[in-house]
């Protein structure tokens, strides 16, 4: 009966999709008041909808019902009830009723937060965001219905594949879906913006927050799945440049660039078109992402569904979409007209240079991504694109990128002088370049580049602080009046120092990570010692554990230094006995400085145990220094001037020159 | 001015051309894990392997030129599909008379020689690779893997999963009635 119920809400909510994708735009067309008040209704509506079709589907997982024939394949009644709710969207059509969730959710919060929208602009962006809607809830409704019935219903399902069984998954999907879903409201904003044929700073100021949250979430979601992969694959390493990892690494590249442009747009009218092509990027490349996970086209380890007949939907609808946003693009964009002129050394310079630097990053993703797929179709080849390609072009060009980030703010608008900026920075280079030769020379002699990102790291956070010590004047008049600079900073501001600052920690975490860490793996029977590091290993016991769904075997791994017992390690590997698939539980011991890493292989007692053991130096770095950035972010979004409201278009307001 | 219009332009023709790909990836079929075959067309690499059953001679190159078609098989007695493919096996070299030269790859010999006792031998001769030097050459990266080897001696078929029926009655058997067996 509920999923019935459940049914009937997500076919309702296509039918008030409808409705909001065509009559808001027709009134604000027209002027009509009543038509463009209906988009902000209907948005409403259809997330009430969905949220109940979600509810739904949840209870029908909760409650193990297994007449529905994805709780079935998907679920089983042993599983632990984190896992019960997590499976809900652990799966293809349940990770497409999440996205179209998050989606009207979002189109609420732009009816409910919107006020200080002009009515023409909301109606429009709530029409944008339903045509996406109608997209996906079709998608859903005539190929991936999670509402199928399975009679007579089974006894009990196919449970929940093991790897996914994990509390990282539990929030790795939302996380990432509030980032790419979160896109679509700039790309719905900038779509209403080309219709309209009107870009202006208010524009710019109120896509601004919905940019920010969108990036904070995709960081977030982005840094968990790294984490996770880190700590559940047993690989040892964070990121495999797997297309998937790709496709959502593409759309926070574009998104970031789309923040800095952004910024143009607002304070000096320019890049009005550049910043519009990023908003329909960014969102692009999103729908892009979905598409390549699951047509069928690459291979990956996250690919959901191998499904040509779903992918060829998937990919009409993108050519709809996207095709119709790049057409009007083509049409509309050549009317939009700057008019703020500035020289090469300028900050808006400096804008244009990131996002350069950033978009030729995007695209060399792209292209090793797709690259594949192109050999494949043209000559049969097959090759795979992986670490020496992006080591070889995106970490360079990400160098070029953190030298200028931290010189950038330091330039003044439409014109400045860069040597007094590189002045200002001299302590951050100078200490950074000692880092790279105590780096090249202490710690490893054979890797340059790896050097070189350690300087680049150093660099990035010792710049951010100088120039936040810059800003506040610090040491250069009275300390009352740091004071008050530090209390009148706009949040923004401290944002930025936040982000930028916490991107180098990410950088030298994982070039500590990934250039030096030491790793040992070998054999061991019960008693065995070894040398690994600066410790003694012993595996002192291996024992059978029982589990809430699976049977596993634990390994007690000693770390020991001049006698003295220093670490304790249990890694697992676990049958799961409905799918009958072994996973490896790695054991992580962490002191935020280094992880100590341990993995259990295949073994008895006989022929012992493979155990590999890894020290990974600064690695907690890497995901705290994220989840950091993503911080600074949501601290750039608490600022004043974008919760008391943009200004009008009729006023002007001063702009303080930062 | 014509040129800036054209700028305008580029991002839809770029979409316009990856969505060709796109649309002819799904079109074609194709099976992004496959790895393919750098073998197929080419000479049969080197055979050269002890013999696995006592009293046999070695094997070599002159069976793979014997004017016949063969099938080469390698397989191991740890292998769990090569469980699964030894009836199919079986009733190609019985019923329709196939020669099939087997190689037990990283297999101790009395280990294999006891799986074939258990499972049946279908090979008419076999042999064994312990440490995989020979199985390199034949681009293998594991059991079980099947070579289709025509009458004179080019590959022409190579199976990196265990035979199915399919496989039998739409590839195999096709070719080697055109090969002429």
């Amino acid at each position: 009966m509920i999923p019935e119920l459940g049914h009937y809400a997500l076919i309702l909510a296509l039918a008030v999709a409808l409705v909001q994708a065509t009559l808001p735009m027709i009134g604000a067309q027209r002027g009509d008041i009543r038509l463009m008040a209906l988009g902000r209704t209907a948005a409403l509506t259809q997330a009430f909808l969905i949220i109940l079709s979600f509810a739904a589907l949840t209870e029908a997982f909760v409650t193990s019902d297994f007449s529905l024939a994805m709780v079935v394949a998907n679920s089983h009644s042993a599983k632990p009830l984190l896992y019960k709710l997590s499976g809900v969207w652990g799966n293809h059509e349940g990770s497409m009723m999440l996205w179209v969730l998050i989606l009207a959710v979002f189109g609420a919060a732009v009816a409910l937060f919107g006020e200080n929208l002009p009515d023409g602009l909301r109606a429009r962006v709530l029409g944008v965001q339903a045509w996406i809607g109608v997209g996906f809830l079709a998608f859903i409704l005539f190929t991936s219905n999670p509402f199928l019935r399975l009679s007579p219903a089974p006894p009990d399902g196919n449970g929940m594949n093991p790897l996914l069984q994990d509390p990282g998954l539990a929030f790795h999907p939302p996380l990432l879906y509030l980032g790419y879903v979160g896109f679509s409201v700039t790309f719905a904003f900038a779509i209403a913006a080309l219709i309209e044929g009107r870009v202006d700073a208010a524009w710019a100021r109120w896509v601004r927050p919905w940019t920010l949250a969108a990036w904070c979430f995709l960081t977030l979601g982005i840094t968990l799945g790294s984490w996770w992969s880190y700590y559940i694959l047993g690989w040892g390493g964070f990121w495999f440049w797997d297309p998937v990892e790709n496709a959502s690494l593409m759309p926070w590249l574009a998104g970031t660039a789309l923040l800095h442009s952004a910024i143009v747009v607002e304070k000096r009218d320019a890049l009005k078109s550049w910043t519009v092509l990023l908003a329909i990027l960014a969102f692009s490349l999103s729908l892009l992402g979905t598409f390549l996970v699951r047509s069928g086209v690459l291979t990956s380890v996250h690919a959901f569904a191998q499904d040509p007949a779903r992918g060829m939907f998937i990919l009409a609808f993108l050519l709809v979409v996207i095709g119709g946003a790049l057409a009007l693009y083509a049409w509309r964009a050549p009317t939009l007209q700057s008019s703020g002129l500035f020289q090469p050394i300028s900050r808006e310079g400096a804008l244009i240079l990131n996002n350069l630097l950033l978009c030729t990053l995007c695209a060399t993703v792209l292209l090793g991504t797709l690259y594949p797929l192109f050999l494949d179709l043209i000559s049969g080849a097959k090759v795979s694109v992986g670490p020496p390609f992006f080591n070889t072009t995106f970490v360079p060009i990400s160098f070029a990128l953190f030298a200028a980030m931290c010189v950038g703010p330091f330039l003044g608008w439409k014109r400045a002088e860069l040597w007094p900026a590189l002045v200002r920075l001299r302590t951050a280079f100078a200490v950074a370049v000692i880092g790279m030769i105590l780096a090249a020379t202490v710690i490893d002699s054979h890797a340059t580049l790896a050097a070189l990102a350690f300087g680049f790291g150093v660099w990035l956070i010792l710049g951010s602080l100088l120039e936040f010590a810059d800003r506040v004047r610090l040491g250069r008049v009275p300390w009352a009046e740091t004071r008050r600079r530090l209390a009148t900073m706009p949040r923004a501001s401290i944002g930025m120092t936040i982000s930028h600052a916490a991107l180098g920690f990410v950088v030298l975490g994982s070039v500590a990570t990934a250039a030096w860490n030491v790793e040992l793996i070998r054999t061991f029977k019960i008693g065995d010692r070894a040398r690994f590091a600066d410790w003694e290993v012993t595996l002192t016991n291996v024992e059978p554990v029982h589990g809430p769904n699976y049977e596993a075997e634990r390994a007690t791994i000693t770390l020991t230094r001049d006698g003295q017992r220093f670490a304790v390690l249990t890694p697992e590997r676990r049958m799961f006995l409905v799918q009958r698939r072994e996973v490896a539980e790695t054991s992580i011991q962490t002191n935020f400085l280094r992880d100590l890493y341990a993995t259990l292989g295949e073994g008895d007692a006989q022929k012992g145990w493979t155990i590999r053991l890894y020290d990974n130096p600064l690695a907690p770095w890497i995901w705290l220094g994220a989840a950091l950035c993503a911080f600074g972010g949501f601290v750039s979004l608490s600022d004043r001037r974008l919760r008391v409201g943009a200004p009008k278009r009729s006023r002007v307001v001063a702009q303080p020159a930062e | 001015m014509k040129s800036n219009r054209f700028l305008y332009l580029l991002p839809l023709l770029t979409l316009a051309i990856l969505a060709g790909f796109f649309g002819w990836s799904l079109m074609s079929g194709r099976d992004p894990a496959s790895i393919g075959s750098a073998l197929v067309g080419r000479p049969a690499p080197t055979l050269k392997a002890p013999a696995l059953r006592p009293g046999e001679a070695a094997l070599s190159d002159a069976l793979l030129h014997s004017g016949k078609p063969v099938l080469v098989n390698f397989f191991a007695s740890w292998c769990a599909p090569c469980i699964a493919e030894a009836p199919l096996l079986d009733r190609l070299a019985k019923k329709d008379g196939i020669t099939i030269i087997g190689i037990a790859w990283k297999n101790k010999p009395e280990e294999a020689r006891a799986w074939l006792e258990r499972l049946g031998d279908p090979f008419a001769a076999v042999g064994y690779d312990l440490d995989g030097k020979m199985a390199v050459d034949w681009g293998l990266s594991g059991v079980p893997e099947t070579f289709l080897i025509d009458a004179q001696g080019v590959v022409r078929l190579h199976f990196r999963a265990p035979i199915l029926e399919k496989d039998v009655t739409d590839r195999i058997l096709p070719l080697l009635k055109a090969g002429g067996s």
